[in-house]
Parts: structure tokens; sequence; C-alpha cells
């Protein structure tokens, strides 16, 4: 499949169809392996990467599950095309900054991707959208069973698949969930929240992983712990915290709407309103806009609004895929005005939000008579 | 615990290894925040605190397999290789204590170590862990040791049945 191909084809979890997918977007599962007998990534020299890569990139390649898949070495991809990789959460923002003795292998749906020598020799991704670790995780645990009996796995009786780091030891798996809390943080209750998950061993990060700001109300939380524990006990462990905090979400969404419909109508519509007519959108600002529209479009204040519009577009304005559209390097000013073009664009269908306001008559005018005592 | 930067209650242990010596350092909420102390991994922190003269011979480590010293693997805190593991054993356990819910796995086997002899292996040898254990009346050994037989014999069966089925 060729580059061109996989990014006209939307994946399947951004159509946005999963359980909870009002709030979860995503659910990742990820897989840190490794093969005996080769230093690991960071510790080795190019011609040790490219040997393992031409020994591991057949049996990838070859999995039942890539059948016309998207594979390609590094050392043939632009800055620009890795970017849009790591937009579209197939690669690592740290994959994407290696060069030599590096390849993605990504399936024709891509549910699965698989990063060769990246912090680890394979980091094998499974995506779904909604709330759904299980079904992600069955897809990489699949096709790691696979891949072990082609390749020989580094991996001790006590200490389980080895990795490069500690941190990921053991199962080698970090299982996310991403999510849209945009009532939590207007109501300001989402850092207790935060802190809440972050006491019980889980870590909770912003839109494209560690070190990243949480823009428009995105935050992923995924397992610390590797060690010790089964996978389907690290998956349950999420879940359950997940559900809680989809029914905080849900609470303070609720409640917004009973107690304070003024400002969620104001917020939504304002968000409306800038994104429909604004002609330089940061991408900042487009994000949390977008994330007050995504929630009108929950709540029901924005009729016909798609919610897979809302995070195609989501998609679109990134910078990458700006200059990807606009085949050259885009300045950040540039990008801003090519970014709210394409927002005025895909907003057009829309009537916008249906203000309570808008149902009611309008206040009477004064008679003319009053006035003029 | 009083912080061991101020006096103040710590709220925040880190543990690690340096030098093949478990650290730990003990620190406020306000003391943690101040010195940056919201890297997950934890690796080289210790450093910022307290100043430990190296015990040359462990600094002198090296992985035999790839060449990896001691002092890269406190400088990045990363393996340079899967042997690394064996050659840097020492003090591993309590970064990992630190690190995990457990120093055992108890996940996901390929295939070809689940294998019946692999496990039997194990078992026998954890029996043995737990009879120590018991012996020595350290009952949360002796508690962890029995899960991780559990589900060994979980592993063991789970491997018995594609075999029996072949037959």
């Amino acid at each position: 499949m060729l580059f061109k191909t996989l990014i006209n084809h939307p994946a399947d979890w951004m159509q946005g169809a999963g359980p909870h997918s009002e709030i979860v977007m995503t659910s990742r599962v990820r897989l840190a392996r490794n093969l005996r007998g080769f230093p690991f990534p960071g510790y080795s020299q190019e011609h040790q990467r490219h040997e393992l890569l031409k020994l591991a990139r057949p049996s990838v390649d070859a999995l039942p599950e890539m059948k016309d898949g998207y594979s390609e070495d590094y050392a043939k991809l632009s800055k620009i095309r890795k970017q849009v990789l790591v937009e579209r959460h197939l690669v690592s923002r740290e994959h994407a900054a290696r060069a030599n003795g590096c390849a993605v292998v990504v399936d024709r749906k891509q549910n699965l991707s698989i990063m060769i020598n990246e912090e680890d020799h394979f980091r094998i991704q499974g995506i779904r959208p909604g709330l759904n670790l299980r079904s992600a995780w069955q897809l990489v645990d699949k096709v790691d069973t696979e891949l072990e009996a082609a390749l020989p796995y580094a991996y001790d009786e006590k200490l389980g698949y080895l990795t490069a780091c500690p941190t990921n030891l053991g199962t080698g798996m970090r299982a996310s969930v991403m999510l849209h809390l945009p009532a939590l943080a207007l109501t300001d209750q989402i850092n207790p929240v935060i802190k809440a998950v972050g006491k019980i061993g889980l870590a909770v990060r912003g839109l494209y992983g560690e070190g990243t700001e949480a823009l428009g109300n995105l935050f992923q939380i995924s397992n610390q712990h590797t060690l010790g524990e089964k996978e389907s006990e690290i998956i349950s462990q999420i879940e359950k915290v997940i559900e809680r905090v989809i029914s905080s979400e849900n609470n303070a969404r609720q409640k917004l709407v009973e107690d304070n419909p003024t400002m969620l109508n104001d917020q939504v519509g304002r968000a409306f309103a800038i994104l429909r007519y604004a002609h330089i959108l940061t991408s900042k600002e487009a994000l949390n806009l977008l994330s007050m529209l995504r929630l009108g479009a929950d709540l029901d204040l924005v009729p016909n609004c798609d919610r897979s519009l809302l995070d195609m577009l989501l998609l679109e304005i990134q910078p990458a895929h700006l200059q990807l559209r606009a085949a050259r390097e885009l300045t950040p000013e540039e990008r801003d005005v090519r970014r709210a073009e394409i927002t005025r664009a895909r907003l057009q269908s829309l009537n916008g939000p249906s203000n309570v306001s808008n149902n009611q008559p309008p206040p009477v005018a004064p008679a003319p008579e009053t006035d003029d005592e | 615990m009083k912080c061991d930067v101020c006096e103040n209650e710590a709220t925040v242990f880190l543990t690690q290894i340096i030098n093949g010596q478990m650290t730990t350092v003990n620190l406020c909420d306000a003391c943690s925040k101040a010195k940056g102390v919201t890297d997950e991994t934890g690796f080289g922190l210790a450093e910022a605190f307290l100043s430990q003269p190296a015990p040359a011979s462990d600094s002198a480590a090296v992985c035999k397999a790839c060449g990896f010293t001691a002092a890269q693997l406190k400088k990045i805190g990363r393996m340079g290789c899967p042997e690394c593991y064996s050659a840097f054993r020492d003090g591993l356990d309590g970064l990992l204590k630190a690190m995990h819910k457990g120093t055992r796995h108890i996940g996901k086997t390929p295939r070809i170590i689940a294998s019946e002899g692999h496990l039997r292996g194990n078992l026998s040898q954890l029996r043995e862990e737990l009879a120590h254990a018991v012996r020595d009346e350290r009952y949360e050994d002796a508690a962890r040791l029995k899960n991780e037989i559990a589900s060994l014999q979980e592993k063991l069966d789970a491997a018995q049945k594609p075999l029996e089925s072949n037959t």
C-alpha cells in the first residue's frame, strides 16, 4: 500500500464508533519486544540496526495481518510524512525522530502498527475506537505469538520480556486510553481526578504522550507497572478506573446542563462561531474550541454534528497533515491560515448550535410611546 | 519520615540503584516539586540530592555481550542489550520493587518456554522457595510465592492441553 492510500483512508478508530465513544476516543495496547543477540536500538551501531531490520522485517511484512499493508524504511520517509504518522498515532514521536535502520509496518485498516528499532527492537501497537482495550490486546497478542514463532525473542523466566528500559520489563505492555473530558475541565474537577488516577499507579498524559500538554481536554491514561501482574489484570484495573472517570465526566456534563445551561450554550456557541468564521487559527485555539464543539455535539446542542466529522478535522488540522496537503513546509503563520480555511470548509454544512433562546420568541421591543416620555 | 532536603514530612519516596546499591531519597511535596521530580522512571534523580562516591569495582562492571558499562547504565537508565540484565543483576530487585508491582513476571510466556519441561522445573524451584519462606516465617514472601505457584500451575495445565489433543 502506498503512503497516499494510507493517508486517504480514515482508520477504523477515526470513525469514532466504539463503547463510550462520546468520551473515550481510542484504546491502545502496545507491546515492547526484543531479539536475543542484538544490542537494544539506543545502544547499537547503525550497521547492527540494519542487520536486525534485514532479519526481522520480512517476518513482520509476512504477518497475515499485514497483508496489503503499508511498510516503509525510515530512510525513504520525509520528515513531514513521519510526522503525519505520529499525528495518526501510528508511530511514536521518539520513533519518528530516528532515521537510519528503522521501519514501520501498518495494517490496511490502520488498527495495527509495528515499529522496528524504536527504543526496543519492536513496538507492536493495536488501536481501537472507544473503550476497547481487550480487543486491542487480542490483536497485538495474536501478532506477537505469530512473531515469536519466527524470531528469537529475548525472554527471561523471572523478568519476562527483556526491554531496553527496566520500566517495561515483564509483560512489556502499555495499555492506554484517550479520553475527552471537557465537562470535568469546565467545572474545575479535572485536577483531583488526575491526582486520584496517579495515586493508584496509572499515568496521565497529554495528547501525544509523555511530556505533552493536555490540549483540547484530551487525556491519556495508561499503566506504569508492567512486571508482577498479568496482562488481563492490568487491563481490568485500567478499565475499572476509566469507567469511574467516564461516570464523573457524565455527571459533570449533566450538572452543566442542569445548573449552568447559559454558560454551556455560550461556550459551545462561541466555539462554533470562531471555528466557522475565523481566518487565523492556532493549533491550541482550534483544539480547545473543537473540544467545546464536540461537547455540544455530544449533548445534542449542535444539530446534525457528526462526532467523526470533528475527530477527522482534529487530525486534518495538525501541523504535518496541513503541510502534507500543501505539499511543502509551511511556517506556523501559514499553517494557522490554512487551518482556519479547512475548518471553515468542514463546518459549512452545520447550522450551528440550537440554543434554547433560538427556540423562544425574541424579546418584545418596547413600545415607542414609552420611549418618548 | 522527614524530607531529606527540609524538615517537612516526606510524601515522595524515590528508590533507585546507584552503582549496584539501593538508595532511597525521601522528599516532601514542595521539595519534590521544586526539584522537578516528575519523571516516572526516576532515573538519575537521586544524584540530584545525594552525592555518593562510587565503589570502584561496581562502576567498572561491564556486560560481556555488548560492552555496556555500569556507569552508562547509571547515566541513561537503560540497558545496552538483553544480556545486560544478567551482567547487572545485583541490586536489580530493589530497583524493580520500586518500579513495579512485583519482581517476577507472571504474564504471557512465549510458547517455546511455556513447554512442560520448563514449567515443571520452575514449579519445583518455587515450591522449594516456599518451604524456605514458611520455615523462616516470612509469610509475606510465602503468600507471594503461593500465588506464583498457582499461576504457574495454571500455565502448566494450559500447556498440557494442546499436547493431549495432539496425540
